[in-house]
């Protein structure tokens, strides 16, 4: 009976504990993966936060703002607990972040459930888009089948007319395979959906063996996270550099080229992808963003940091118009609508989806003036572009 | 019950009690998030609870165990799934009775088939075995395209348990031809549509009662299964089968019979887990979300009624509070796992019924 | 027929198969000599990988690097066994699978707070970037020398357990431990010793594979499973097992992966195939062992008990 006195003693007391008040008049949330691997883009993007908050002064509409981040551990049920806590516990004003689109399905709802505003700063599921379109959503990313539309563009224009393509068979995996399928206009040579989850596949050389066979002209793959330096190694030490050109889709960016030239995989200078942006996108405010972000952080920003960035600057916009007036969720999502901010893509339009209507580039894999790998703009692919679902979207 | 003092008891009513407040209480002192940080701690608490029954009564280790949370969480998914978005109409439902009627059924049927094969074996084998049958449940639940496979699938409401209204069908109604009788004038029988209370599951606080109002049904049946003449066969058996044999009992039966049960009660909390979070994934079933129960099972205490609601009230507070302190909280958290099997024998409720016996 | 695709799988299936048993034959020695499930074996496997990565970037030679990373295995495996395993030798096997899994969960962080999240890529030296042809066949160096490897430390294994005094004495252990004890065996030595084996064998598995993917936090997690699917077919104790059911195992594994959607797709349409296929070759191998443990628990080549 004292271990149960203790016990309830311990749980009552537990939930006396006070929270600390914060001081903030304006609180945003930010849900993104802090922990397990996915760390290394969560990581980005809580920096490029940091970065836009550091430069904000911390006000917004001349009111003082935080940003409270939580980890979703790369699994949507902890997503949509953070999600929950946030909202319930916190009380925040808007919610953003949300790398994975798992997590954001699973999350979502608990936000546009209580009214509040959910933004969208890199997952881009084709529901959220189409047909399950909420007024309460803004994305400052892209949607999913976009970049790889972009790239079968791509692949249109640089002659390829047979193509391999391999991916992970999971929902993303998926929707990039049949993005490309959308736009590309010549063969496919061979699809391989490859084991994902937590017991993902790592070792690509049976499908790169036929890769290999089936003669294709182009090599296109998705494979996201430690998946990619897996597969890039083994592209390279299979000797297929000079054989199958590759293109890749989210799969090489700031975060994986440093530990790529560290293992020295020159296989992958010259492969081009497609991407919304990139870091030598030529307008005023992304070339302080870069140089800002690598000031602060000794390296260059990637997409996601690019599109957290944005996300913050957005809702600043928002606070500016309304004086850190964000009770009206009406007027607040007015505000958000009218996008008027500096994005680092230029000029920012949202479409009926709240998804953007924005260009999409060609990027390749080159070194700087001090030799460090990054990407380089080649040419633009789509100018203006709208996600196909949005014809879904009753908005 | 036998050999349970009477302190034993109040402590574990006090225990009960104090859960079942203090959300309300925090609720009324403006913090709603609690709610739902007890509701999650007491459908953990029903699956430790079945699992307890396995390892306490019959000596059997699952650890497999979650895969009938996941089972028992698709029976809601999938039926709310078709009927907001077509298909399947025999499967179609947002009836609560239909989720837990097809829950059930499949947890108890899985549970017979693979338990038939597992309880051939014992020990290591039995864990590892019991282990492969969930990560087939898992692959196949990844392999459902249709529900999302490993990104889950959303449940979009929560189980509905109206019931329907009942009056008497018509003759025309099931297609007969109405016939010209001579009238006899009856008047039409029409009872008034019956349906419950118009409280649903959606509201927050009615879902905790619902969810706390189980916790004590299984934690009633664990108890009269445990001082039933059944659970004595299971135990003799656990701690001697030679014995139980020669009197002429086959544990074998015994044992399939509680795995059943054990899973339909894990399908059970499954059910209530889709409709709390809104949402089911393959992810449910890992074999690391087996081993979490295990843990709670473990450091509440494997003998006592009550461990494993213990058990699951300190996983998840730890859980919230670490987590707040640090994004490394894992660290910590595998450190008192250790510690806890390292050196607390019998749990936590072992370890102070100890303290308070010196 | 594509001979150089199926010789290429073959290869594959080998590499992976050495792979799963050097990570497999730690696992049945401590399983059977000690009677202890492990699953901190697979953080070994994990710490192999980043010591390596590190040293070979610290002193820019890969060859230091898997010096470095034997000897630190080793010697945390000692600190390991000394401090937390050789308590749980006693232990039923629950508590021996809660308390490692603890384990593990203090080695990920524990990675996390020393090399943060993004891992390690070891970079190899250049005469093993290449490719080495054979006819029609082009195989990357590596690879072939993972094999070499793995076969070679196999041998070597073998020739320990069953020439030498001291692989008498594992035998013994793995047959009937309290005789050893009688016969005035330093089994606390013994223990202790069989474990470091164990742990090192492992990290050398983590550090062969690391190359060709990366060293990346909870690497081991998942493939201990299958480490344990390995033992439990092969027999718990017996190394000859762990051999031929971890190539077993790798060879199922990647000729699933790499033919089932084709043979799939003769009976029914592409996209089912390719949406099956990795499903099934996934749970194949577990209703391998399902099987295993129905049809004969006690593996395919058990241990004598004497």
């Amino acid at each position: 009976m004292k271990t149960n006195f203790l016990i309830s003693a311990a749980i009552a007391s537990c939930a006396a504990m006070p929270i600390l008040a914060t001081a903030a008049d304006l609180k945003i949330g930010f849900v993104t993966t802090l922990t397990t691997g996915g760390a290394v883009i969560g990581n980005d993007m809580r920096d490029a936060v940091n970065l836009a908050v550091e430069q904000l002064d911390s006000t917004m509409g001349g009111k003082s703002f935080e940003i409270i981040f939580e980890d979703d551990g790369f699994k949507p049920e902890i997503g949509k607990q953070a999600t929950e806590k946030l909202v319930k516990e916190d009380n925040v004003d808007i919610v953003a972040g949300y790398i994975w689109s798992n997590v954001l399905m699973a999350s979502y709802k608990s936000v546009t459930r209580a009214n509040k505003i959910i933004i969208s700063a890199n997952a881009g599921p084709s529901a959220i888009a189409g047909k399950l379109c909420h007024e309460n959503f803004f994305s400052t990313s892209w949607q999913n089948d976009q970049t790889p539309m972009a790239m079968g563009e791509l692949l249109n224009a640089r002659g390829v007319e047979s193509l391999y393509m391999m991916a992970p068979n999971y929902a993303a995996g998926k929707d990039m395979v049949s993005g490309v399928e959308r736009t590309f206009k010549g063969e496919f040579v061979g699809k391989d959906l490859t084991k994902w989850g937590a017991d993902a596949q790592l070792d690509f050389s049976a499908e790169l063996a036929k890769a290999k066979a089936s003669g294709a002209d182009g090599l296109a793959v998705f494979y996201p996270g430690k998946a990619g330096g897996a597969f890039i190694k083994q592209y390279q030490q299979a000797g297929l550099s000079d054989v199958l050109p590759l293109y890749t889709i989210f799969t090489v960016d700031s975060l994986s080229l440093p530990k790529l030239q560290e293992a020295k995989m020159d296989g992958i200078l010259g492969s081009e992808m497609s991407m919304f942006w990139g870091p030598d996108l030529d307008n005023p405010s992304n070339q302080q963003f870069v140089e800002a972000f690598k000031e602060k952080y000794d390296r260059y920003p990637s997409h996601y940091a690019a599109q957290s960035y944005d996300a913050i600057n957005l809702i600043a916009s928002a606070a500016n118009a309304l004086d850190g007036d964000f009770s009206d969720t009406e007027k607040l999502r007015e505000a958000l609508m009218k996008a008027e901010f500096d994005s680092v893509r230029g000029d920012f339009e949202f479409g009926n989806n709240h998804m953007p209507i924005q260009n999409f580039y060609a990027r390749k894999v080159v070194a700087d003036d001090n030799g460090d790998w990054t990407t380089s703009i080649t040419k633009t692919v789509f100018e203006s572009h709208q996600d196909v679902y949005a014809a879904d979207c009753k908005l | 019950m036998k050999g349970v003092s009477t302190i034993h008891r109040m402590g574990g009513g006090l225990l009960l009690l104090v859960i079942l407040l203090t959300p309300f209480i925090m609720l009324w002192l403006g913090k709603p998030f609690w709610l739902d940080i007890f509701t999650r701690l007491v459908i953990l608490a029903i699956a430790a609870s079945s699992l307890s029954l396995l390892l306490s009564v019959a000596g059997l280790a699952s650890f497999g165990h979650a895969a009938y949370i996941g089972l028992g969480a698709y029976a809601v998914g999938i039926p709310v799934y078709y009927e907001t978005y077509g298909g399947a109409p025999w499967l179609a439902s947002y009836s609560g009775w239909w989720h837990l009627l097809l829950g059930v059924s499949v947890c108890a049927l899985f549970a017979l088939v693979t338990g038939a094969i597992s309880l051939r074996t014992k020990g290591v084998h039995f864990i590892m075995i019991t282990m492969a049958f969930s990560q087939m449940i898992l692959y196949l639940l990844v392999g459902l395209e249709e529900f999302g496979g490993d990104d889950g699938l959303s449940v979009d409401l929560r189980s509905d348990f109206s019931l329907p209204d009942l009056s008497l069908p018509s003759a025309e109604s099931f297609g007969f031809p109405s016939l010209n009788l001579p009238s006899l004038n009856l008047p039409p029988v029409n009872l008034p549509p019956v349906s419950l209370p118009p409280v649903s599951l959606e509201e927050p606080w009615v879902f905790y009662l619902v969810c706390f109002a189980l916790l004590l049904l299984v934690l009633f049946i664990v108890s009269k299964v445990k001082h039933s003449h059944f659970g004595r066969v299971l135990q003799a058996a656990r701690q001697n089968e030679q014995r139980v044999r020669a009197l002429g009992i086959n544990p074998y039966r015994y044992r399939l019979l509680v795995f059943v049960v054990a899973g339909v009660f894990a399908g059970l909390s499954g059910f209530l887990f889709a409709n709390y979070a809104y949402f089911v994934s393959p992810s449910m079933v890992e074999w690391t979300r087996s081993g979490e129960l295990m843990f709670m099972v473990i450091l509440g205490g494997v003998s006592s009624l009550l461990g494993p609601v213990v058990g699951a009230s300190v996983f998840v507070l730890l859980e919230h509070f670490l987590s707040r302190l640090t994004v490394f909280w894992h660290l910590p958290f595998g450190l008192l796992l250790l510690m806890v099997v390292l050196f607390g024998r019998g749990g936590i409720i072992g370890m102070l019924k100890r303290d308070s016996q010196q | 027929m594509d001979w150089v695709l199926v010789l290429t799988q073959a290869l594959n299936g080998l590499q992976l198969g050495i792979l799963l048993f050097l990570l497999s034959a730690g696992l049945t020695l401590t399983f059977g000599i000690m009677d202890l499930i492990n699953l901190a074996h697979a953080s070994f496997f994990m710490l192999g990988a980043f010591v390596c990565a590190w040293a070979t970037l610290y002193f820019d030679s890969f060859l230091i690097g898997i010096v470095c990373a034997v000897l630190g295995t080793a010697l945390l495996a000692f600190v390991v066994e000394k401090s937390v395993i050789s308590h749980l030798y006693v232990r039923d096997h629950l508590d021996q699978l809660l308390a490692t899994f603890g384990l593990i969960l203090i080695a990920d962080t524990g990675v996390h707070l020393i090399w943060g999240p993004a891992g390690l890529a070891i970079p190899l030296p250049e005469p093993l970037q290449g490719q080495v042809r054979m006819g029609e066949l082009v195989v990357p160096a590596y690879r072939l020398l993972i094999i070499g490897v793995g076969l070679f430390i196999a041998a070597s294994l073998y020739w320990l357990v069953n020439k030498t005094r001291a692989g008498m004495l594992i035998r013994a252990g793995a047959s009937n431990r309290q005789m050893l004890s009688t016969l005035g065996i330093n089994v606390q030595l013994l223990f202790t010793s069989v474990f470091i084996l164990g742990a090192v064998l492992a990290g050398l598995g983590g550090l062969l594979i690391a190359p060709i993917t990366e060293a990346s936090i909870g690497m081991g997690n998942d493939i201990i499973i299958t480490a344990f699917v390995v033992i439990i077919i092969g027999g718990i104790g017996s190394i000859k097992g762990a051999f031929v059911a971890a190539l077993l195992i790798g060879f199922i594994d990647t000729f699933g992966r790499a033919f089932l959607d084709s043979i799939f797709a003769l009976f029914m349409s592409v996209d089912a195939a390719e949406t099956a296929a990795p499903a099934v070759s996934a749970i194949l191998v577990y209703l391998l062992m399902a099987l295993v443990l129905v049809w004969r628990p006690q593996g395919l080549f058990p241990p004598k008990l004497r």
